[in-house]
């Protein structure tokens, strides 16, 4: 076991180096640079040529990644340019905003798609499960951004039920020991805080949780389909069982299987559905982090993004994999 | 292998195995369609998106480029002029004719859409091709190669290739979207070679001493036909999304005076307190056309599905 | 909070969010005397901003975002009025200099403490200039903008700094008067003596925190805790704290203010990087304001009950033109067509906000060296084509480069902009190509580095009341931007530069801004656009600064 894991950490180090070689160079060839993003307005071309000796970027490319990649081996990605934080500083803060964000829109989206699915399955061909499979399509047609704006023009702005943006209201002086807010909130017993993470969460929890939504309803009512016409239940059903307990016990158990590996692979799709929901809703994680790198040409900030990202999945693939390594034997051997 | 792709790479494979029957099933695959309600939907609207697409210069009333002293005569910072005889949906933010950019928006979302998909589907196709009449390592390596995009969330690869642009235009828009179906078709088209191989006229015509070449172009890549239009449907509809959210993002198009609904929708993000209208009329546009587009192309790959065969 | 002389019960409560609140508390009472005027007393304001500072040290900052905090929480020597560009006194009471412009004596104020309680005097004045003189390391160097602008040079410069230092010495003759010496004159004094980044800084504060320490980190830098946790001024506000995780600054009322003491117990800036979430957290009341209204919300917030307060217009944009690549473009005459064949009357009236007018010449009105009867360019095709036939060059074809990406307050929509712009050079028979490049992304180095465009936008906002800091950074010297090199228009701008006695030095920037506009014409000068922030009714007191300036001090919630 623990040779597969080394193995397959290995087998992932030369795909980060080149990405890692490939990603800088591509930025360092880009015009604007971190001088002139630094200097800002009133910086002449003279200035910023100082700038860039100071910084060293007026040495070779291969120097320069040379000691980019020693920084990085430390754990040290360079500051940003907007910020001018520590990058490593900067995804640390926005990460929990991210990932609470994300877990409440996979708590709505599974919530509700597992029941959905599995009703429109049981009523196959009928209206609920038309509408259901129409409603799906129509879900992933919808931009994110488009859906974000109309729940904040409806519920934020014309009924004002919620907040329309950021994760917590400016007047409440919350003490943040986790970067959850909510469960900072509860930690510290700060119970109005917490509410008021929550309420925030809503809107662009929503949002951020249609695609998968529409995804798992359609995997559940497939799989429920499939699992109906396995020898099992048709056996449960000659043998006279009462129908909820074969629903129950055999129905929706197996059927659960291949929609827990669907919900693990919606982190990805939620990560790239938070850029475009941060963005709407103000939310200061990394979407958000990404968007405003990209308006201002952060390029530290990118590079350590994009190879954060690689990076988290590979070790998200490696993770799954070892659970499966624990599941099925056999695949240990390949 | 990795496991998380798996879901992915099946929905692609199995569209890839529908390959091994032939045209003749086509055929009977259409038919299947035409009973299907939801086909139909799907049908209209692209026909309708289609037809004003192509005739767009043809319906739209006024000249879509050029400013209206009208219309000028009204404009300011805040306010655009809104609906008025000759004008029915009013101004856009230049004091251009709105619903004459809107039809010919169409035209040019048609454009990014086919082009994005196009170029997806040729370098899909080149690196399919290649690994599935080859096989062997070129096989393994490419395949690899595919596994490793197809793992990235196709937004966030579309975002990083649309961010790294040097120059953005219409066309790095164009090109980040069509990277995103590119290990989708690669993948679809192997397959749907490598069940071919196994098939019986593919066998037939290699006993027969009939050239590899002249297979792969004759038999293998014709009868590939019904997948690949499925799955490039599909795509039509994401990469027309896609190419809305990159231009919602700040990384669309910098061009002003395109018509593209995309960058409509873009561009009206300074204005949704003005005239929203400026931003709902292409948002909705785009939505009725991305579900147009998955409707026919679900309803496709259902009717082409050898489950459903009876 | 620094506090090194409070009693020591306050020092002992200073921990947690309980001890802030009593801090506070207390504070309200004492303020209550002190605050005069109209307007209620206490209270939070909460006001949105775009972007986060980079640090609180002035010297170290040159942008908006940080100076908008630094100016709450420290003073210069000499100051603004407020709502004008005039100078007015600051923490010296008056100030003159000998005529030849290099001896300058400012008078201070007393009874000044800075926040950590230490005492403001001339010695105070002496330490922070000769701190800046005395910078070492390049990586400091490199980020002191400002004073490389106003001061040119360091006692040892580092990196490739070059310039000559202006600076010479301060003499603190007396607790209340400071001398500061220079090697020459320089046209931007004595206002540049108002510039945020030379603001005054605790001496004590500077030492204890290692202020000068600046270390690069990459592609970057760090800064002292002075410059992110400690910052010490004089200011009507305190420095409170920067939660990076929410995006919230905060500065508390400072109760030993020795000038009309601040009304608000806190104001809190709250870092709202998207323009339309900003608009709506507006709207749902949990901010009381932002900065920077994109102009096409004016008329909506107003219709809303916002009070949209407008600045006084103190910037420029223009259309550069580059005379290195296209040849006919040396010719004055089709310079000339190209100014009548611009309709600016039409995009100021279309695309710009209420309060912006067509720029006549290269420096807004209120600025000494503004000519009235400078040479006129109205909308006029036939006459841009009549000159293009002239010259011979009828078929011109022309890049016009724009940014993209950016709002600045003189362009607050580039892309539009330019295509208005483009629109009418079409009308004139000018074939233009339009070279979209973002801001951050190789535009200003496109433009003013490699010069690769015929036409492009750019403007400048004023740094202070100089027409040296408008045409002297256009034109003062050559420059890839526009491609010319005309040593007598130098030598004009160099010469209006040197002249000390005032009304010379305005008459003298008036006769070139006249000839900028008929023998030169090396770009044409566009419009003066005022940027605006919006508040809530319930704001009172917050005074629209030309220089975005604005003082939270004598503000006031309902």
């Amino acid at each position: 076991m623990l040779r597969f894991v080394v193995r397959r950490l290995l087998q992932a180090v030369p795909t980060l180096l080149v990405l890692s070689i490939l990603l800088f160079a591509w930025l360092r060839s880009l015009p604007g640079g971190p001088a002139t993003a630094m200097l800002g307005d009133k910086a002449t071309p003279a200035k910023i040529a100082q700038l860039n000796q100071v910084l060293g970027l007026d040495q070779p490319i291969y120097l320069q990644y040379l000691r980019f990649l020693r920084r990085v081996l430390t754990g040290d990605f360079g500051n940003s340019l907007v910020s001018g934080d520590p990058v490593v500083e900067e995804i640390g803060r926005a990460f929990p905003a991210t990932i609470e964000l994300s877990v409440v829109a996979l708590i709505i989206a599974v919530g509700l798609g597992i029941p959905l699915g599995y009703l429109a399955a049981r009523y196959r061909g009928r209206m609920l499960d038309n509408v259901t499979v129409v409603g799906t399509l129509v879900g992933v047609a919808v931009p994110v951004f488009f859906l974000g704006y109309l729940l904040k023009y409806v519920f934020a702005n014309t009924l004002g039920w919620f907040p329309p943006s950021g994760r917590q209201a400016v007047d409440i002086d919350a003490t943040h020991v986790t970067g959850f807010f909510v469960l900072d909130g509860m930690m510290t017993g700060e119970w109005d805080a917490a509410w008021d993470a929550l309420v925030h969460l809503v809107l662009p929890g929503l949002a951020l949780a249609t695609i998968p939504l529409a995804v798992i309803v359609r995997i559940t009512r497939a799989s429920v389909l499939d699992v109906v016409n396995e020898d099992y239940v048709r056996t449960a059903n000659a043998k006279g069982l009462a129908p909820g307990t074969i629903r129950g016990r055999h129905v929706l158990r197996n059927a659960l299987l291949p929609v827990s590996t669907t919900i693990g692979l919606q982190t990805g799709l939620l990560l790239a559905g938070a850029v475009l929901t941060e963005k709407v809703f103000n939310w200061g994680g990394l979407g958000s982090l990404l968007a405003e790198g990209i308006d201002r040409k952060d390029y530290p900030r990118l590079q350590a993004l994009i190879l954060l990202a690689a990076f988290v999945y590979v070790v998200v693939n490696l993770l799954v994999d070892i659970s499966y390594a624990i599941i099925d034997p056999r695949v240990r051997v390949r | 292998m990795t496991s998380l792709l798996n879901i992915r790479r099946r929905r692609v494979d199995e569209l890839a195995e529908t390959a091994e029957g032939g045209t003749s099933l086509t055929v009977d695959a259409l038919r299947r369609m035409a009973r299907n309600p939801v086909a139909i939907i799907g049908a209209v609207i692209v026909a309708v998106f289609v037809l004003l697409a192509l005739f767009a210069p043809w319906i739209a009333p006024e000249d879509p480029y050029t400013p209206f002293q009208v219309l000028k005569d009204q404009l300011r910072a805040d306010s655009i002029p809104g609906p008025q005889p000759g004008f029915p949906l009013g101004s856009d933010e230049f004091g251009r004719d709105f619903l004459s950019r809107l039809i010919v928006g169409a035209q040019q979302s048609l454009v990014v859409g086919v082009m994005a998909t196009l170029i997806g589907l040729a370098v899909g196709m080149v690196i399919g091709g290649l690994a599935g009449a080859l096989g062997g390592w070129v096989d393994t390596l490419l395949m690899r190669l595919t596994d490793i995009m197809l793992s990235v969330p196709s937004l966030l690869l579309a975002i990083s290739i649309a961010a790294l642009a040097r120059h953005p235009s219409q066309w790095t828009v164009i090109i980040a979207v069509a990277m995103v179906s590119v290990p989708i078709f690669a993948r679809l088209l192997r397959g749907s070679m490598l069940a071919q191989r196994a098939s019986d006229h593919v066998l037939a015509a290699t006993a027969l001493g009939v050239r590899r070449r002249t297979i792969v172009f004759r038999h293998m890549l014709p009868n590939s036909v019904g997948p690949v239009i499925v799955q490039a449907t599909l795509t039509l509809a994401t990469s027309i999304i896609d190419a809305a959210a990159l231009s919602f993002l700040g990384l669309g198009d910098p061009d002003p005076a395109r018509a593209e609904w995309g960058l409509m929708l873009g561009n009206a993000q300074r204005y949704l307190d003005v005239r929203p209208e400026l931003a709902f009329y292409p948002a909705v546009a785009i939505i009725v056309v991305a579900l147009g587009f998955t409707l026919l192309g679900e309803s496709m790959r259902e009717a082409l599905d050898p489950k459903n065969r009876r | 909070m620094v506090h090194t002389r409070t009693a020591r019960w306050r020092r002992l409560a200073v921990i947690g969010v309980t001890a802030a609140v009593a801090l506070s508390l207390s504070a309200c009472a004492q303020s209550q005397r002190g605050a005069g005027g109209s307007g209620n007393v206490g209270g939070t304001m909460v006001f949105g901003v775009a972007g986060a500072p980079k640090n609180f040290d002035p010297i170290f900052n040159d942008d908006g975002e940080s100076f908008r905090p630094i100016r709450q929480m420290y003073e210069t020597l000499v100051t603004y009025k407020p709502g004008t560009a005039d100078l007015a006194p600051g923490l010296a009471k008056s100030w003159e200099s000998t005529p030849d412009g290099k001896t300058w004596t400012f008078h201070l104020q007393q009874g000044v403490k800075f926040h950590d309680g230490t005492p403001f005097n001339a010695a105070a004045v002496c330490f922070n200039f000769d701190r800046w003189f005395n910078m070492k390391g390049a990586a400091a160097q490199s980020q002191m903008i400002y004073y490389g602008d106003v001061f040119e040079g360091f006692a040892h410069n580092e990196g490739d700094t070059t310039g000559q230092p202006l600076y010479k010495s301060c003499e603190a003759k007396d607790d209340g008067t400071a001398v500061i010496n220079l090697n020459k004159y320089k046209g931007a004094l004595p206002a540049a003596f108002g510039l945020t980044s030379l603001s005054i800084s605790s001496p004590d504060a500077l030492k204890k925190y290692d202020a000068d320490k600046v270390t690069q980190s990459g592609d970057s830098f760090e800064y002292s805790s002075y410059a992110t946790e400690h910052p010490t001024g004089t200011g009507p506000f305190k420095f409170g704290g920067f939660d990076k995780a929410n995006g919230t600054i905060t500065l508390v009322r400072n109760d030993d203010y020795w000038g009309q003491k601040a009304k608000l117990d806190k104001v809190i800036f709250k870092i709202i990087p998207d323009e339309n979430a900003r608009k709506q957290e507006l709207r749902s009341g949990t901010i009381d304001g932002y900065d920077y209204p994109s102009p096409a919300d004016y008329k909506s917030l107003k219709d809303d009950g916002f009070n949209v307060a407008v600045r006084p217009a103190f910037n420029i944009l223009y259309l550069g033109i580059n005379q290195k690549n296209n040849p006919a473009l040396r010719d004055l005459r089709v310079r000339q067509a190209i100014a009548y064949a611009l309709d600016r009357d039409s995009l100021v009236r279309n695309k710009l906000p209420e309060g912006a007018t067509v720029a006549t010449q290269f420096m807004p009105k209120a600025v000494a060296g503004y000519a009235d009867d400078v040479q006129q360019y109205p909308h006029d095709v036939n006459k841009a084509k009549q000159l293009l036939a002239e010259a011979g060059a009828s078929n011109l074809t022309l890049q016009f480069y724009y940014p993209t990406e950016v709002t600045r307050p003189y362009m607050p929509n580039p892309q539009e902009i330019a295509t208005v712009l483009a629109e009418s050079l079409k009308e004139a028979g000018i074939n233009v190509q339009l070279v979209p490049r973002p801001w951050n992304g190789g535009y200003k180095d496109d433009v003013q580095k490699a010069g690769k465009q015929d036409l492009h936008l750019l403007g400048w906002t004023g740094d202070y009341n100089d027409a040296g800091n408008f045409v002297g950074t256009f034109f003062g010297r050559e420059k890839a931007e526009f491609g010319f090199n005309d040593p007598s228009l130098f030598a004009e701008i160099a010469a209006a530069d040197g002249t000390v006695d005032p009304a010379q030095h305005a008459a003298a920037y008036q006769q070139v801004s006249r000839d900028l506009m008929s023998r030169y014409l090396p770009a044409i000068p566009i419009s003066n656009s005022p940027p605006a922030f919006v508040v809530n009714k319930k704001i009172h007191g917050l005074v629209p600064s030309p220089l975005t300036d604005e003082r939270w001090g004598p503000v006031s919630k309902d």
